[in-house]
């Protein structure tokens, strides 16, 4: 049996047995058996990531039919190649080290072996996801991913707000993948296949096809693109379909770390890369997802400035990194998009664990405002979060900054006024970047201690068993830029890495940009350290002033620009009232109304006046008869 | 001497009901009609799977065809399957079964009686699903009517009585309109046999009006909107088992209907009717699914989506693509196994509460934690998630319909979203969140027979959302078939019409 079995089904059988049997080998058992089996997938992987950049490996196993209608053939597949064994590798290392932690984390919750079954199963879908050769196989890990999202944020069912929570990122979810689903059968209708490699393959010869469309005539492969991109913006959480990501903070902090961070969110990015043939050939796609790219950046950035749930900001944050993988790819630097991806993982994990070991600490409490001064309390902690954000903010030499930097200078290179747009917007929201994240640190961790509830004596630092895994996230968030850099984005080694998994029409540009421009991101990034020092630390009295003077921005910011009062009322209110209005007017006070109930009335009328024809007197009956007589004689006497 | 295995079938239930008729009823041994009846169904169940395991699915022919003289030189008692009445014969020989387990304590009175009339029931449905004579079907499928009458008229809810009339008086109105075609087509072509139907064809000329008629009949059973308002009440007044037989398998025979009648007897006029189907399905898919959204009755709620999700059944098959019309063949079979789970599901904590409203519920999932995982599955069914036959189905569906129509395909994608609101919230009602009505604190999890029925119902959903093969390798051979007979007879029609 080959590796990639293994690699696949050891999470789906650690989720059976911790589920089904986790209350027969008690929690300890279910923790060690589900953390021993991701962490042999991870250490699989790894060897397989090797062999691809070693020998340029590749491999499509069938594993068994799915389905065969007609002339759709589907089948169950891992496909491996320089793309899916990137994706394998953050996939199962980040699931390793977060159900590692989450022995720690989670000690004291009741359903633990669920909890592991459910991170279990949403590695193996994960990686059903990005190891496809098909698109169905793809929606297949794309829903069920989605599935064990849902299962995880609702997971403390006992929470109102965490079942809302579930429910809406199902359903934001769902929007998109009707998009998804939409572009699928597009697929379907024009190359009568859905297997990547066929269908690309007869990409080039539809680019001129035009379809028409609600009336309108479409470029096909702008529509693909751009039905595909709508799922890819659902589960990416940009904007207009972002809106679920802050609420899904409701799960448990391991759950935001592994899933709405470092691999499910990102999988829209892997579904662009992956079409990435598809995508060359339409400019218009790759222009509006540079555009939804980059003003979910600056959109999630400017929100994350005014919360004050230490995971909402890093939630919002991971939203804005997300509109930066976007936006590389948007560029065409599909490369840099992923290179992005990979560090991003390390940091953003990095940074929930860390933050979750901040919660642990303070049992339970999320708001900053309730913390400060304890960065002598949790020593660990502190040093890796401060770690985290260096390499979030892209702090010279960090892995953030060779990926971040190069994602503006591709846009910037790009050359068009798109590109141009797109790297302003990414200095600009570097810099918002690195004052939130330090708003963050100063205020969890220095200045005044401001928690209420709790002594500052009874905060201590988090048991080993989660520290440890935050050391291994350190350690891939400093050197993880530095030591991929060439692989992923040098000139010459990443094509020849990447080789057909990632299409240019024409290689990216080996150009540099100016002086000036290579500093300008860096000096923005470093400025803010000591500014918002002063600001959340030394002088808060200033912050309050400006706050003051803009009241009306900053509850646009701390409202998240309103969207979810938007979508209530227009999607949530006006559908609740449709199927109101229709259950009882429609259907009741008019199809019943007329059909059974006005007829079985009708009859029951005709039947009583029908009644009182037989009155029972003979000379009525006689007299009738009479008269009927008399008109059939004048009837015949007529004829 | 070949075995009569279709005959068998259909005659072995009214064979058990017979015995248990006539048996002696004696008050202390009043389960033992049950198991009779168990055993009697099971075996049925067992002679089916062996009728599908000997059933050849490379032919298009119809096989094990009984051909006998009924009334000499009208009617002919005539039976036989293909691909695609196989898979609806072992729906129903698999889901009485399961009925008859549920028959618990719920009902009280006249067990024998409910028991005999669930196995008649099994008879007429077989009947319909194999009956190769108009009039043979119109036998069956009318005769389905009678038992399900009874079962809501008698074990049925308070509103038991108004319920099963406007039931009967729906249902009714179609029937007598199919009565009226099929008699015409005997007139017109002089044969009721449908085998030399599909041969001779009906004339065109006579076409739209009989396809009116069939229509009628089936869009009442499917039910279409806007004929649909008898289902959920229905649905609500019976008695679990007849809820399960109602949506598991009576609706199925409307949808069976449309594909070996409407599409094989009248092609031209389907073709022609394809925008009323279209647009009838497109209204009941989000439609219902809004009035779904808003229901408090539990029962009510899955009634009405059982509407929105045969709406992509009628839309499939009116696509004459493979796709459709396998999809939707497996959305019948799929909504089958799904239905009948949810209904059961809402039938075991009802049998604990004796309540179905969403809202005297709340938080059981932690007394509750196996039937939580069930429902979960089944809940997941229904709202089509992959690895699951609802999503096969409805995938397929959409996939057939957006080759013919974007527009359509693209609304009736959005039942999708609108599926996953109104049973997601249902079940986070049900199922998640604080334990607040102290009454539900006497709830006792799943009893043994309970774990037997759910699970194998569980077990094929999952199953076969994963490996469909069997099933659509059943119904392949047949389902194109259907549609190149259905294209050669429109390319026909188109060509002499142009001449």
């Amino acid at each position: 049996m080959e590796l990639e079995y293994f690699i696949l089904f050891l999470p789906l059988l650690a989720a059976f047995i911790s589920g089904f049997l986790g209350k027969f080998i008690g929690h300890r058992s279910s923790e060690i058996i589900t953390s021993l089996f991701t962490s042999v997938s991870a250490i699989l992987s790894i060897l397989i990531f090797y062999k691809v950049v070693d020998q340029s490996y590749e491999n499509n196993i069938i594993i068994a039919t799915w389905l065969n209608s007609g002339s759709l053939n589907v089948n169950w597949s891992i496909k491996i190649d320089a793309l899916s064994s990137v994706m394998l590798v953050v996939v199962t290392l980040i699931s390793a080290l977060v159900h590692i932690y989450s022995i720690g984390y989670m000690s004291h919750d009741p359903h633990r072996s669920r909890f592991m079954a459910y991170l279990s199963l949403f590695t193996f879908s994960m990686l059903t996801l990005v190891t496809s050769d098909n698109f169905l196989q793809l929606f297949f890990g794309w829903e069920g991913v989605g599935l064990c999202s849902y299962f995880l944020i609702g997971f403390w069912f006992k929470k109102e707000s965490a079942n809302a929570a579930a429910i809406k990122a199902f359903i934001v979810n769902r929007v998109g993948d009707f998009g998804f689903a939409l572009g699928i059968f597009l697929i379907f209708y024009l190359f009568g296949t859905i297997n990547y490699d066929e269908v690309f393959q007869q990409i080039p010869q539809i680019i001129n096809k035009e379809i028409e469309f609600f009336g309108i005539d479409l470029n096909a492969i702008n529509l693909i693109c751009i039905l595909l991109f709508i799922g890819a913006m659902g589960k990416s959480a940009q904007i207009f379909l972002h809106t679920w990501l802050p609420d899904a903070m409701e799960g448990p902090t391991p759950v935001s770390a592994l899933i709405h961070a470092a691999t499910m969110v990102t999988a829209g990015v892997f579904l662009v890369v992956r079409c990435s043939p598809i995508y060359e050939y339409s400019q218009l796609a790759l222009s509006l997802i540079t555009i939804v790219g980059m003003t979910t950046a600056l959109f999630a950035a400017s929100v994350a400035l005014a919360q004050n749930d230490i995971k909402k900001i890093i939630a919002y944050s991971t939203c804005s990194q997300l509109g930066y993988m976007f936006f590389a790819t948007g560029v065409g630097a599909y490369n840099v998009a992923m290179f992005h991806l990979f560090t991003h993982a390390f940091f953003k994990a990095l940074l929930f664990l860390g933050s979750g070991s901040v919660i642990h600490s303070f049992k339970d409490e999320q708001d900053i405002n309730q913390m400060g001064g304890v960065w002598k309390s949790l020593p660990y902690t502190y040093v890796l979060m401060v770690v985290g954000t260096l390499a979030l903010t892209g702090f010279p030499f960090l892995s953030g900054f060779y990926s971040k930097d190069a994602i503006i200078e591709f846009a910037y290179l790009r050359g068009s006024t798109t590109g141009y747009y797109a790297a302003i917007i990414g200095i600009f929201t570097a810099l918002l970047t690195s004052i939130y994240s330090w708003r963050l640190i100063f205020k969890t961790f220095h200045g005044s201690y401001n928690n209420k509830k709790m002594d500052i004596k009874s905060i201590h630092d988090s048991p080993m068993v989660m520290i440890l895994p935050l050391l291994i996230l350190a350690i891939g968030a400093i050197g993880a830029g530095y030591l991929f850099k060439d692989l992923f984005i040098g000139n010459n080694i990443s094509y020849e890495f990447w080789g057909s998994s990632i299409k240019f029409l024409k290689p990216l540009s080996e150009d540099h940009p100016p002086i000036w421009f290579m500093f300008l991101t860096p000096v923005l990034v470093v400025i803010p350290i000591p500014f918002s020092f002063y600001l959340f630390v030394k002088n808060k009295n200033f912050v309050e002033k400006i706050v003051e003077g803009n009241k009306s921005l900053y509850l646009f910011l701390k409202n998240k620009w309103y969207f979810d009062e938007l979508y209530e009322f227009i999607f949530v209110k006006s559908l609740k009232k449709a199927g109101l209005y229709l259950w009882k007017k429609i259907d009741g006070d008019f199809i019943d109304k007329f059909g059974p109930d006005g007829i079985s009335k009708l009859i029951k009328i005709l039947s009583l006046k029908a009644v009182k024809f037989q009155s029972g007197y003979i000379y009525q009956y006689a007299f009738v008869m009479l008269i009927g007589f008399s008109i059939l004689l004048t009837f015949l006497i007529i004829k | 001497m070949n075995i009569p295995i279709l005959s068998s079938l259909i005659l072995l239930p009214t064979v058990g009901a017979f015995f248990i008729f006539f048996a002696k009823s004696n008050k202390k041994k009043y389960q033992s009609s049950k198991y009779v009846a168990l055993f009697i169904s099971l075996a049925n169940f067992l002679l089916s799977l062996y009728l599908w395991f000997i059933f050849d699915n490379t032919v298009s022919e119809f096989q094990f065809v009984e051909n006998r003289k009924w009334i000499a030189g009208f009617v002919n008692y005539k039976v036989g399957v293909d691909g695609i009445s196989i898979l609806f014969i072992i729906l129903t020989t698999f889901i009485t079964p399961l009925c008859i387990i549920s028959v618990n304590s719920t009902i009280e009175n006249r067990l024998k009686d409910f028991l005999v009339a669930i196995l008649l029931m099994e008879t007429l449905m077989i009947g319909v699903f194999c009956s190769l004579d108009l009039l043979v079907f119109y036998l069956f499928f009318e005769g389905g009517l009678i038992p399900m009458f009874l079962i809501i008229g008698i074990w049925g809810g308070e509103r038991r009585v108004y319920s099963a009339f406007k039931f009967f008086l729906y249902t009714l109105l179609g029937s007598v309109l199919m009565l009226i075609a099929i008699i015409s087509i005997y007139w017109i072509t002089g044969t009721t046999d449908v085998e030399k139907l599909y041969e001779i064809g009906i004339d065109v000329k006579y076409q739209n009006l009989l396809w009116l008629a069939f229509f009628t009949s089936f869009a009442v059973k499917t039910p279409m909107w806007p004929v649909h308002t008898w289902l959920p009440d229905a649905h609500v007044e019976a008695p679990t088992a007849g809820s399960v037989l109602l949506a598991a398998i009576l609706l199925k025979m409307a949808g069976y209907g449309f594909i070996r009648f409407s599409l094989g007897l009248f092609p031209v006029a389907s073709e022609y009717f394809i925008p009323l189907i279209y647009l009838l399905s497109l209204v009941a898919i989000i439609y219902t699914s809004l009035v779904a959204l808003m229901q408090d009755d539990m029962k009510k709620l899955i009634a009405y989506s059982s509407v929105a999700h045969m709406g992509f059944v009628t839309l499939g098959i009116f696509t004459m693509t493979q796709q459709g019309i396998e999809g939707s063949i497996f959305q019948m079979v799929s909504h089958g196994l799904l239905s009948a789970a949810l209904f059961l599901s809402v039938g075991v904590i009802y049998d604990r509460m004796h309540t179905r409203l969403i809202s005297q519920y709340g938080g059981i999932v932690s007394i509750m934690p196996k039937y939580a995982i069930v429902f979960m599955i089944f809940t997941l069914g229904a709202i089509g998630l992959p690895g699951t036959t609802g999503f096969i189905g409805e995938f397929l569906i959409l996939m057939g319909t957006f080759k013919k129509n974007f527009l359509v395909a693209t609304i009736a994608s959005l039942g999708v979203i609108l599926a996953a609101a109104y049973m997601l919230w249902l079940y986070k009602r049900v199922i998640f969140g604080k334990l607040t009505n102290d009454n539900l604190k006497k709830m006792v999890d799943l009893k043994k027979s309970e774990i037997l029925i759910l699970w194998s119902l569980a077990v094929p959903t999952i199953l076969f959302g994963f490996y469909p093969e069997p099933l659509i390798n059943t119904i392949e051979v047949s389902v194109s078939n259907l549609i190149e007979m259905y294209n050669l007879n429109v390319e026909n029609y188109l060509v002499k019409n142009s001449q």
